[in-house]
């Protein structure tokens, strides 16, 4: 038996224009906890995948050996057959079935087209007993919590014997207690000799249980630090390890005057869509002024886009808090609301809920402000394809015509597209949700213009984004939420990386 | 950082743009080669008769009353719904207008206006179950394909309801009136039939030119001059070809008529309106069209009131066409109907898919049943028959949408 019973050495996997892992080494001896820590978009997820057999072998380079055999995964069950299992954010147990079914889901206990459901049962109560799980294993699985959820399914780990366990943000969705068993079952599986990968943004977890930690950044290793000998790391080490990247790209910076107050929002908060009693958004209160951009940053899943989506009438439940523009309160109900208010919501999801793929680029653009040049619901094509066409030129949009379907168009030209759609609609204030996220350079740099050139005609512009770089270079203020709190708020003159990810990580500006 | 030009408008070579148009069309032209196809099969296996001009006149007649359904059912589909109720309430319409009449002895026009408000009224009950309480269309519809069916039985107690007056039956039976010429009271030049017929293909050569200067003063690419003239010597032909079966038999149908004004009035919908935009926003990115501020709700609603009112006419165009309501009425057109939106290229996914595509499936439809009529093939084959092609339409339109992605 080597030392390590996980070298992945030399990985570098592409997307289409990125290098999304870039030479990336990475060893995980017997035993141990091992933290994987980075920004948003540093190659977590997609060394992960690797891992796993998501990307299969041929679409990537480099090698993975698993206790020193040189492994080619193809599927995810190539990776499972040699005892890795990963367990993803968003839970893969049916929640329809018991908790026995899920356990043994694939591999059931019996003899061929028949199962033994005694020997299931019996089977489930001791994985289930590992894991300090004290539930019947007929429990239907929607009855129980996410942190009971999260439980069953490193039972389910277990049970096909992974010798390599891969958590990724396991206790994201967990409140204090349930993260405190949850890394206490990590402790005991440890001592039973199994390895795990801890992917987490809560560095005092990191701190707390990890053996090893290793920081990528940008799709490169930083560097891996032992936690029990001389170089071992503390938080704000992590911290500046995650973002020490050099400013290296160029944002059109303009000085801004914020005028008066445009949009007011006072104790906003929005009930958990899967816990009532919980609130995503937790009494949140700020505002824009005229003629600024305020950037929101904060970790995946704290809550900025369900804050933005609800202020604009398109998420969850409102329990408490008023929105008001320029003065005047508003009832928010629907989108519809919203726009005809005067907001403008630009989604995170171009593809899932901006565009409407198979259309082409007139009729989305139109989409949202038909009613600006229709009569008795009649449109006016002739107009429709005047404004289309100015829109596509100032914005430049690379198309062969306006009749493309959107589809049919790179990213950097989509989000154009979209950014074209919500600027027709007037609106007094634009929200963008991740505008540059997954486009080119130089498509980045247009619509960072585009939204100086919008600033100076008096439009807000409220920017959610998960590259620090972004959010410091553009911004005029910035507002740093956290698990649906806002945890402060920076000028951007005082604003740095370092201050912004301790704030997004829950931590005190000091 | 340089920037190519934002707009390419530089002229592509006629047989690359007709590649493209092949390419990027072939949906379309593969519901055509279907209709040819079926066409020159079943005039084969029939001797000929399949092709004779009363025997085409015919088969207008009995695509007039799917279509009507096709019409709204492209919407329903579009929107990324479904409809299974339409047979049954094309029965219980078409049963109470045949009450109203021959029990009650209302006159025809108020019959229409009743029953048309009748299917309305069918359409905000199913639409209000779909829209507002979020029952899937499929059970909604299905449970509409029972109720309406047993309210059919129920209103006529089983029984036929005949015969209709003059007036009536005309809407499934009449023909429009000969101006002068007075060759033939049955067969023969109609010249009425042939004065609509030249208004309409100068309508759209002159319409088709207009669109291509409009298009070509907002510097669109048009088709190059050559293709231009074939492609509208080509839909004129095929105008005056289905004209001409009307122009030389009796003339135009009523029931024709209506589907030609329906026809026009839902292709301007779809084109021109924000409801019809909205539509397809709905059926293709539901999210999407969300956050653009469509209220889903209320054009979903309108959708079925439509669909509704479109059955209640198709259900008058059919009882009139047999002089008679029976409990049977309308039993699996709604099968006819989905059928015919899909082989005309609507996407079972929503979001895509067009009127004048429906009615082409309608005509596939309705030939497959004449043609098979004809040949004495017994109705259990039919049926059959029937399902494959339903089969092999959506296969078709899965697979040639998956290899484009």
């Amino acid at each position: 038996m080597s030392e390590h019973i996980l070298e992945m050495s030399n990985i570098v996997k592409e997307f289409p224009g990125v290098r999304a892992l870039d030479d990336v080494s990475f060893q995980v001896k017997t035993g141990e906890i091992h933290a994987l820590v980075g920004e948003n978009g540093a190659g977590k997820s997609t060394l992960i995948k690797v891992l796993s057999g998501v990307h299969p072998n041929g679409s990537y380079s480099g090698r993975i050996l698993v206790d020193g055999a040189e492994q080619q995964f193809q599927q995810i069950r190539d990776s499972e057959d040699v005892g890795i299992a990963v367990i993803y954010q968003e839970l893969a147990l049916v929640p329809q079935m018991s908790v026995v079914e899920n356990l043994f889901l694939g591999v059931e206990r019996g003899k061929p087209y028949a199962i033994d459901w005694d020997t299931a049962n019996s089977e489930a109560k001791k994985y289930l007993h590992e894991v300090n799980l004290d539930i019947s294993p007929k429990a239907l699985v929607r009855n129980l919590g996410i942190g009971k959820q999260q439980l069953v399914e490193i039972a389910k780990a277990i049970a096909k014997k992974a010798r390599i366990l891969v958590l990724d943000e396991p206790t994201a969705a967990l409140n204090e207690q349930d993260s405190a068993n949850l890394l206490d079952i990590l402790r005991k599986i440890r001592a039973g000799g199994v390895s795990c990968i801890y992917i987490s943004h809560k560095l005092n977890e990191v701190i707390e249980i990890a053996d090893s930690v290793t920081v990528l950044r940008d799709g490169k290793t930083v560097s891996t630090h032992d936690m029990h000998g001389p170089d071992r790391l503390d938080e704000p080490r992590i911290v500046s390890l995650m973002v020490g990247r050099e400013l290296t790209e160029r944002f059109p910076r303009v000085e801004h005057t914020p005028g008066e107050v445009v949009l007011q929002v006072r104790n906003w908060s929005v009930q958990h869509p899967d816990d009532s009693n919980k609130m995503i958004i937790d009494n949140v209160s700020f505002d824009v002024r005229q003629g600024e951009i305020l950037g929101v940053a904060g970790l995946m899943g704290a809550g900025r886009t369900e804050l933005m989506m609800s202020l604009f009438g398109a998420y969850g439940k409102r329990v408490g808090g008023t929105l008001a523009l320029r003065g005047k309160e508003l009832d928010i109900r629907n989108p519809g609301d919203a726009i005809r208010a005067g907001l403008a919501y630009v989604t995170e999801d171009r593809k899932g809920k901006g565009l409407v793929l198979g259309m082409d680029i007139r009729h989305n653009t139109t989409l949202a402000a038909l009613r600006a040049f229709s009569k008795f619901a009649i449109i006016d094509l002739f107009e429709e394809i005047r404004i289309t066409e100015e829109y596509v030129q100032a914005l430049r949009v690379k198309t062969p015509s306006i009749e493309q379907k959107v589809k049919n168009l790179s990213g950097g030209n989509q989000q154009k597209v979209v950014l074209g759609k919500w600027m027709l609609t007037q609106p007094g204030v634009l929200i963008l949700d991740e505008p540059t996220r997954g486009i080119d350079v130089g498509a980045k740099f247009e619509i960072y213009k585009v939204m100086n050139e919008l600033v100076a005609k008096g439009v807000c512009i409220v920017m959610i984004s998960s590259e620090l770089p972004e959010v410091l270079g553009m911004s005029d203020r910035v507002l740093v939420i956290h698990q649906g709190k806002i945890n402060g708020e920076l000028h951007w003159s005082e604003a740095t990386q370092e201050k912004t990810m301790t704030l997004a990580t829950g931590g005190v500006e000091k | 950082m340089t920037h190519e030009m934002t707009h390419d408008k530089t002229g592509q070579s006629s047989l690359h743009m007709l590649q493209d148009q092949l390419q990027n069309n072939m949906r379309q032209y593969a519901m055509f080669i279907a209709l040819i196809s079926i066409g020159v099969i079943f005039t084969v296996l029939t001797n000929g008769v399949f092709m004779s001009p009363r025997n085409l006149s015919n088969l207008l007649l009995q695509t007039s009353f799917i279509a009507i359904l096709a019409v709204g059912m492209v919407l329903v589909i579009v929107g990324g719904h479904i409809d299974l109720s339409v047979g049954s309430i094309v029965g219980f319409t078409g049963g109470f207008a045949a009450v109203l009449q021959v029990n009650y002895g209302f006159n025809t026009v108020t019959v229409v206006i009743l029953t048309l408000v009748l299917g309305a009224v069918i359409g905000v009950w199913q639409g209000f179950w779909i829209a507002y309480r979020a029952v899937p269309a499929f059970i909604v519809t299905l449970a509409g394909m029972l109720i309406f069916r047993g309210a059919l039985i129920a209103l006529t107690g089983g029984q036929t309801i005949a015969p209709l007056a003059p007036g009536f039956r005309a809407i499934g039976q009449g023909y429009i009136p000969r101006l002068f010429v007075n060759v033939d009271a049955i067969a023969g030049f109609h010249d009425l039939s042939f004065l609509i017929a030249v208004v309409a293909i100068a309508a759209y050569v002159v319409l088709e030119i207009r669109v291509r200067a409009r298009r070509k003063s907002f510097g669109f690419t048009n088709l190059p001059i050559p293709l231009f003239i074939a492609k509208i010597v080509i839909v004129a032909a095929m105008m005056w070809f289905v004209f001409s079966i009307m122009v030389n038999y009796r003339g135009i149908p009523y029931s024709i008529m209506i589907l030609m004004a329906l026809v026009l009035l839902f292709v301007y919908i779809t084109n021109n309106t924000t409801f019809g935009r909205h539509v397809y926003a709905i059926g293709g990115n539901r999210e999407a069209a969300l956050l653009s501020g469509i209220n889903i709700k209320l054009k979903t609603f309108y959708i079925f009131v439509i669909m509704g009112g479109l059955s209640a006419l198709s259900g008058l165009v059919f009882t009139a066409r047999l002089n008679a309501a029976t409990a049977g009425a309308g039993n699996l057109f709604e099968l006819d109907t989905i059928a015919a939106v899909f082989i005309g290229g609507t996407s079972m996914r929503g979001g895509e898919g067009t009127i004048v595509g429906a009615i082409v499936g309608a005509l596939v439809m309705a030939s497959l049943n004449n043609g098979m009529g004809l040949m004495n093939v017994s109705s259990e084959y039919q049926l059959i028959v029937k399902g494959l092609i339903l089969v092999l339409a959506v296969w078709f339109d899965t697979s040639s949408r998956s290899s484009n992605a």
